[in-house]
């Protein structure tokens, strides 16, 4: 791809890998940075991530047009949101007490009726914030990817309150191998988190669009 | 290359020929016999995975490992998994420096999260922590391990200082391995740390953790450890036919996975879905005997391991069902998955 959006994936877990990945597949440059040194991460780039280079997070940010975070959201607190001032930010985070434990930040008061990515861009004022790959399992995003008209293609909700960084991230879902489904505003969003319609499931777009506007969550 | 088997439960609740669950005592008796049958069909492991809840009634598989070895010889005996973040790593290693004590030596532990969660809260942890807690009581578990008096700090439980912890091993260390479940940086922490990497695979193709075998014996050169074994984990079940097997599995796995979405992001299951994973490209081991070994052996090769575990059992199989996989599994798949393997 000529030209293609500079990618910084921050977090070598288990969901950072898989969309490093599939951006290297679809041809975009891609680095991968955690909180620690690079070299600790050599290893994994090589055999797991063929194709990414690791960096240190301040670095990866700084030469990257779009960043995804890939972390544990309780990580995400010690993340200075002046390192991404003036960036694309994707949102791959899920609050999910279940699964990670309950957060206090993301409970207390007003914020426990807001989704989880509206407080993550409260976070980060200086960025433009969209929520998108938080909803396909890390096991199945690689698994189900398909090729634009595929006829098994899963879709992947894309919300952000910036309509161009929607438009940046919607095309990012689609080269990566998903319909996206734009949603209208972060707020919106808040149907693809957790116990929602769509958690943990690829569906086709007619599908998707059915699940999501059905949905209470989808109204607030 | 010297290849073993094991079966694996998380004391599922057994249901009756009706469909009525049996009692949690009961089912855990019936997971006695079933581990001392389990040697008498020949297979070489038996592990028991750490559940806290009214499904899975197994939160001290060590007590019942050590029940299994009174009454058996040969069968190598461990958790699969002990959730070693909830739990205090040297009463872990007393527990099973006792069951290796009982057995003359078969004890085994995998350390991980599993897929239970549900310690956390019920012996007050937080899983915010979750990685702080399993970095730093692996680490410490790999120091009890080698036997000798023990000297450790840090955050989440009191230092030990010259600390004599008994009982003494009779002969070195038992083996001990991490259970992974698609994190490379876990990978890493195996090899560091020194012990056996044991890969969970429950979904989706077995084929993408090649990779992470390579990284598992790469990262043991870079962190100057000895080769250490892989081991596979993954959900199945054998009877006499495909089709049985499927009619047998696939309503109890639908019910429990469907009772288990909402909370772990799993999807629904579907015929389809099931389909997919009880195909030659997905994690389920669900046939007749040469279906599911002509399964394990390919993934074995693929995935570079000495070491299948089948975790069998589903909440609501009758213990009856229960008996019979494990007798197919020992008598007939494994036979025939060290015969394609040779």
């Amino acid at each position: 791809m000529k030209d293609a959006p500079r990618i910084a994936v921050l977090g070598a877990g288990h969901v950072g890998p898989v969309i490093a990945r599939l951006a290297i597949g679809a041809g975009y440059p891609v680095t991968i940075a955690t909180s620690g040194d690079p070299a600790d991460l050599a290893l994994i780039t090589e055999l797991v991530i063929p194709g990414a280079e690791p960096r240190w997070a301040s670095d990866a940010v700084a030469n990257a047009d779009i960043v995804v975070l890939a972390i544990p959201l309780h990580r995400f607190l010690d993340v200075d949101p002046g390192l991404l001032t003036g960036k694309l930010v994707v949102d791959a985070m899920n609050y999910w007490p279940a699964s990670d434990g309950v957060l206090s930040a993301f409970e207390d008061g007003a914020s426990h009726s807001r989704g989880s990515s509206e407080l993550v861009a409260g976070r980060l004022e200086g960025s433009a914030v969209v929520k998108a790959f938080n909803h396909i399992g890390y096991h199945e995003l690689e698994d189900r990817a398909r090729p634009a008209g595929a006829p098994d293609r899963g879709a992947i909700g894309v919300a952000g309150d910036d309509p161009a960084a929607v438009a940046a991230i919607a095309d990012l879902a689609d080269r990566l191998g998903y319909d996206p489904v734009r949603l209208d505003g972060l707020r919106a969003g808040r149907v693809l988190e957790p116990g929602g319609p769509v958690f943990g499931v690829v569906l086709p777009r007619s599908e998707f669009g059915l699940a999501i506007h059905e949905d209470a969550r989808s109204l607030t | 290359m010297t290849y073993t088997f094991g079966l694996d439960t998380f004391g599922d609740r057994n249901g009756d020929a009706g469909g009525q669950p049996l009692s949690h005592a009961q089912t855990i008796r019936n997971v006695v016999d079933e581990g001392v049958f389990a040697e008498q069909a020949g297979i070489d492991f038996f592990g028991i995975g750490e559940h806290h809840t009214g499904h899975f009634p197994m939160p001290a598989g060590d007590l019942v490992l050590g029940a299994i070895a009174a009454r058996t010889e040969k069968i190598r005996l461990g958790s699969a998994v002990t959730v070693l973040s909830s739990d205090d790593p040297v009463r872990v290693f007393q527990r099973y420096s006792t069951l290796n004590a009982i057995s003359g030596g078969r004890a085994e532990v995998i350390l991980g999260r599993g897929s239970s969660i549900d310690s956390f809260p019920l012996f007050g942890y937080d899983l915010a922590d979750y990685e702080e807690l399993f970095e730093e009581k692996a680490t410490l578990f790999a120091e009890l391990l080698k036997g000798g008096p023990v000297t450790w700090e840090g955050k989440t439980r009191a230092p030990l200082l010259h600390q004599d912890v008994v009982p003494h091993l009779e002969s070195g260390p038992f083996p001990a391995w991490i259970g992974v479940g698609g994190n490379p940086q876990s990978v890493i922490r195996a090899a560091r740390l020194g012990f056996g990497l044991a890969l969970a695979i429950i979904g989706g193709p077995p084929a993408r953790f090649a990779a992470y075998s390579e990284l598992f014996r790469r990262a043991l050169e870079k962190f100057g450890q000895s080769p250490r074994p892989v081991l596979v984990h993954s959900p199945g079940h054998v009877a006499a036919t495909d089709e049985q097997a499927k009619a047998e599995f696939w309503p109890r796995w639908r019910e429990i996975i469907t009772l288990m979405a909402p909370e772990r992001g799993f999807a629904i299951p579907t015929e389809a879905s099931f389909d997919r994973e009880t195909g030659p490209h997905g994690a389920l081991y669900v046939g007749a005997p040469e279906t599911v070994a002509q399964k394990i052996a390919t993934n074995m090769r693929v995935l570079g391991a000495e070491r299948f575990d089948l975790k069998y059992g589903m909440p609501g199989l009758t213990h009856d069902q229960l008996m019979t996989n494990v007798e197919l599994y020992g008598r007939e798949v494994i036979p025939r998955v060290r015969e394609l393997l040779s």
